[in-house]
């Protein structure tokens, strides 16, 4: 077998291992708040022969390592269960909502990659230059200001200042691309800001670090332009760790804005969790942990397959 | 007389230096020199590290590393002064009239791209050929460099070739594009003596078939006698002397060209030999995880207070003895016996004594110590860790060592950064004796110095061991070095002990294959030598 072969697959059957690891950990964590699902839906008042009722019905009577597996397999077949609350199918109400969160952060992702390894490449190419401290100084102030408050800015800026945006990102099924993409404006920008300096800076940092190398030196002496010697000699033996935080900020897009959904309405995974978080509701709040577990180790072993592909000596060996 | 390629009049470069804790500091590197080459011919740049060699190199491309900058005088290119060049005219000459092949090609090759992309890259992107007319000159400059499979060769990535065909790679890569001057900055320093001459005779092939002019730079004058028309000797960035390679070799005029002549000027008598302190017997070693041994049943002997030198190129298994010896290796099969007792195979199981009376030093002294701590410091702690001595008595001691070697007390408060190669090897010899040692493994220590200070660290061992009758395990790759010290010798080749036995029996005719290539192989300081000893070749290196 081919090492890059052996590797990804070795990394693939971690990260599954990882993944019912965390499944476990979701589980156990949920057992251990006071209290149990019965409880919560009837309430402190419940007479204990309806708690007794209602644990039967739902199988809390059973041993934990039962429940857990019966939970685990229904989860792997599609089945999330129901909400406590509502009754409402969980796999149904995440499905939309999963899709909200996605769109949400590919269009940020999709705008912020390229522009932070711009940006990163820029600010290398003129180090401790006047373009270097612009953007890492511009960079810095997006991050440093708190999510919300850089929304509040944003909606004010580009709502009253100059009225280009909604300031309510309402999606609906049904709508035409074109619309959400104008809906979700507002939010992609203010993400944007949020992620961008992280993976401009490990850009920066991770080009500077391979620039000190003898055969970017060769690159010079060959007569390449600075830039040219950048994009064509430093780059690629940048990747790794480049990806590796344009992966950790992509699953950040994905697990980490509920903030910025509250602020903007935007009806996503992260308010979901949040308001069920609230109310107790279990089975919800396990399968949105499971979700946003498998996005990121999903996008971590992502990280290190093309780590792994990115370096030659691994690619071809001796 | 004919045009003048490149000449350097009156040239001056300096740089600025920022000693830890001191103000900054302006250094001139290269002070009113002045030389010129012809189309067609080579110069030869030497001198010690420090005597500007590569900063005039680069000068030809009025290129300044890291913050040097070519402050003064004319470089003339093809009869324009190129120092006031702006960028982009510069980046229009370089990789175009001028190319440049260092020192250690392993690190100048891009590790993420094919040979082939990087060898071309210059004649494409100053489009002077197109991808496939670049493409078919460099796998004709592969054939004519002696590389294998020449069709192929380019598709490979450099982790994938040796250091010797990486070696002739870059010099097909400063070939391609037709360029008027190569600098050729030590070529071949960082290669095995084997595979030094192959290389040193392809590029020698290279430059009279292109009939390209060049500047070669080396600290070896036997190197640069084989290739050099001229040669230009260099001292602290001036020109010490300058004349034809047969002049500056037979007849040199000046005092500091003579001592470079004749340099290794140690002369060592051979001692008898004597029950061993150490024995090596039927050594088998392999590394964990690989299924080959790099030692196969070696077995030698040293006696106290004597020399063993262990010699063979890179990957022998040289050092890997040293590493089995000292413990950081345990062995697959055979034994050690040190000062009459068997030693442990693993470092666990050793005595402190031991561990003490079994010292090391390196290569790179400077890797070697820790940078932030003093010299005192430094070989202070075997004294406090052998022996218990503390305070003004381990200060005592420190200071006592410091007059063996030759450095003085003013010495004890200094930081490893604020002292010379030979003085930091000084330092590391200092801490292996501080542990009052029955034997020092001496790795390869004088390999990253130059000829001169080399000299006085060999003797200063040889002065040490008179005094203090410790044993030397030498390991080295250095023929000269061999002979000045040694007392026994051992080659070694593919992890096998190939030749064993004293000094003059073992430098003595007739050889087995393996030692005549390694013995042929030193260079000589005479002209012709190259193509003399190619023609009479029995095999090839290893490592080529």
């Amino acid at each position: 077998m081919h090492p890059i072969l052996k590797l990804v697959v070795q990394r693939i059957a971690l990260g599954l291992i990882l993944l019912l690891a965390v499944s476990l950990v979701i589980f156990l964590g949920t057992e251990a708040l006071p209290g149990d699902t019965a409880q919560a839906i009837l309430g402190q008042s419940a007479t204990p022969e309806a708690l007794a009722n209602l644990r039967e019905k739902l199988g809390l009577t059973l041993p934990a390592h039962v429940r857990y597996i019966n939970w685990l397999w229904a989860a792997l077949h599609g089945d999330l269960g129901v909400a406590l609350t509502n009754g409402v199918d969980i796999a149904q109400a995440i499905g939309q909502r999963l899709g909200n969160t996605l769109f949400l952060a590919g269009c940020a992702a999709a705008i912020s990659v390229p522009l932070a390894i711009g940006l990163g490449l820029v600010a290398a190419r003129y180090q401790g230059r006047w373009p270097d401290k612009v953007i890492s100084g511009v960079t810095l102030t997006t991050i440093s200001l708190p999510e919300f408050v850089a929304a509040y800015f944003v909606i004010y800026l580009l709502t009253q200042v100059f009225p280009l945006f909604q300031p309510v990102a309402m999606v609906f099924p049904g709508m035409g691309f074109w619309e959400k993409l104008q809906a979700v404006a507002l939010p992609v920008i203010v993400l944007v800001m949020v992620v961008l300096a992280h993976m401009m800076r490990m850009t920066r940092a991770a080009i500077l670090n391979v620039m000190q190398s003898a055969y970017i030196e060769t690159a010079e002496l060959k007569g390449l332009s600075p830039m040219q010697v950048i994009w064509r000699h430093a780059l690629p033996n940048a990747i790794a760790p480049i990806v590796s935080v344009v992966i950790l900020n992509l699953a950040y897009l994905v697990v980490g804005v509920v903030v910025v959904e509250v602020v903007f309405g935007y009806n996503a995974l992260g308010q979901y969790l949040v308001d069920h978080v609230t109310k107790r509701d279990l089975p919800v709040v396990q399968a949105v942990g499971l979700i946003f577990a498998g996005v990121y180790i999903g996008l971590n072993i992502l990280a290190d397959v093309i780590s792994i592909i990115a370096n030659p000596r691994l690619r071809h060996p001796k | 007389m004919p045009e003048p390629l490149l000449e350097f009049t009156d040239l001056r470069i300096e740089a600025t230096s920022y000693p830890p804790g001191e103000a900054p500091k302006n250094l001139v590197l290269v002070d009113g020199v002045s030389v010129g080459v012809e189309k067609g011919k080579v110069l030869g740049l030497i001198g010690e590290s420090g005597a500007g060699k590569s900063t005039i190199g680069l000068a030809a491309m009025a290129f300044g590393r890291g913050g040097v900058r070519l402050t003064g005088g004319v470089i003339s290119l093809n009869g324009r002064d190129i120092r006031v060049s702006d960028p982009a005219a510069l980046r229009a000459l370089r990789g175009r009239e001028v190319t440049y092949v260092s020192q250690s090609a392993a690190a100048s090759f891009n590790p993420a791209k094919r040979l082939m992309d990087q060898v071309i890259e210059t004649s494409v992107s100053h489009g002077l050929l197109t991808k496939a007319e670049a493409e078919a000159r460099a796998v004709d400059l592969f054939r004519q460099l002696g590389l294998p499979n020449p069709d192929s060769f380019g598709q490979r990535y450099p982790h994938q070739v040796s250091g010797g065909q990486l070696q002739r790679a870059m010099t097909a890569m400063a070939l391609c594009p037709k360029p008027d001057l190569v600098i050729f900055d030590e070529p071949t320093t960082a290669l095995d003596v084997t595979t030094q001459i192959e290389v040193l005779a392809a590029i020698k092939k290279a430059i009279v078939e292109t009939g390209v002019a060049a500047l070669y730079i080396t600290h070896d004058l036997a190197v640069v006698a084989q290739v050099a028309d001229h040669i230009l000797v260099l001292r602290g960035g001036k020109k010490v002397e300058y004349g034809t390679t047969q002049q500056i070799i037979n007849d040199p005029r000046e005092g500091y060209t003579k001592a470079l002549v004749s340099v290794r000027s140690i002369e060592h008598a051979e001692k008898v030999q004597a029950a061993p302190v150490l024995s090596v017997a039927n050594v088998t070693a392999r590394y964990r995880g690989t299924q080959f041994d790099v030692l196969k049943n070696v077995t030698v002997d040293l006696a106290p207070g004597q020399t063993l030198a262990v010699v063979g190129e890179s990957g022998s298994g040289k050092s890997t003895l040293a590493r089995v010896i000292t413990g950081l290796l345990p062995p697959t099969q055979g034994r050690i016996t040190f000062a009459g007792r068997t030693l442990s195979a693993a470092l666990e199981g050793r005595s402190k004594d031991d561990l003490r009376e079994l010292q090391m030093i390196y290569q790179m002294a400077d890797t070697a110590m820790n940078p932030r701590q003093t010299v005192g410091t430094i070989i202070g702690r075997p004294i406090e860790f052998y022996f218990g001595l503390k305070g003004e008595a381990k200060r005592k001691r420190v200071q006592d060592l410091l007059d063996q070697i030759e450095m003085g007390k003013g010495y004890i408060d200094r930081y490893p950064a604020e002292l010379s190669g030979g003085q930091k090897q000084r330092v590391c010899i200092a801490r292996a004796l501080a542990a009052q040692p029955k034997l020092i493994i001496c790795d390869e220590v004088t390999s990253a110095l130059d000829p001169l200070v080399a000299d006085g660290i060999l003797k200063l061992l040889l002065n040490l061991q008179a005094e203090a009758k410790v044993a030397y395990l030498f390991i080295t790759h250095d023929i000269a070095t061999v002979r000045a010290i040694a007392d026994r010798i051992a080659v070694m080749f593919k992890g096998q002990v190939v030749r064993y036995g004293q000094k003059s029996d073992v430098l003595t005719p007739p050889f087995d294959d393996y030692t005549d290539l390694l013995l042929s192989s030193v260079p000589e300081l005479r002209v012709g030598w190259l193509e003399e000893v190619i023609a009479g070749r029995k095999m090839d290196s290893a490592g080529n």
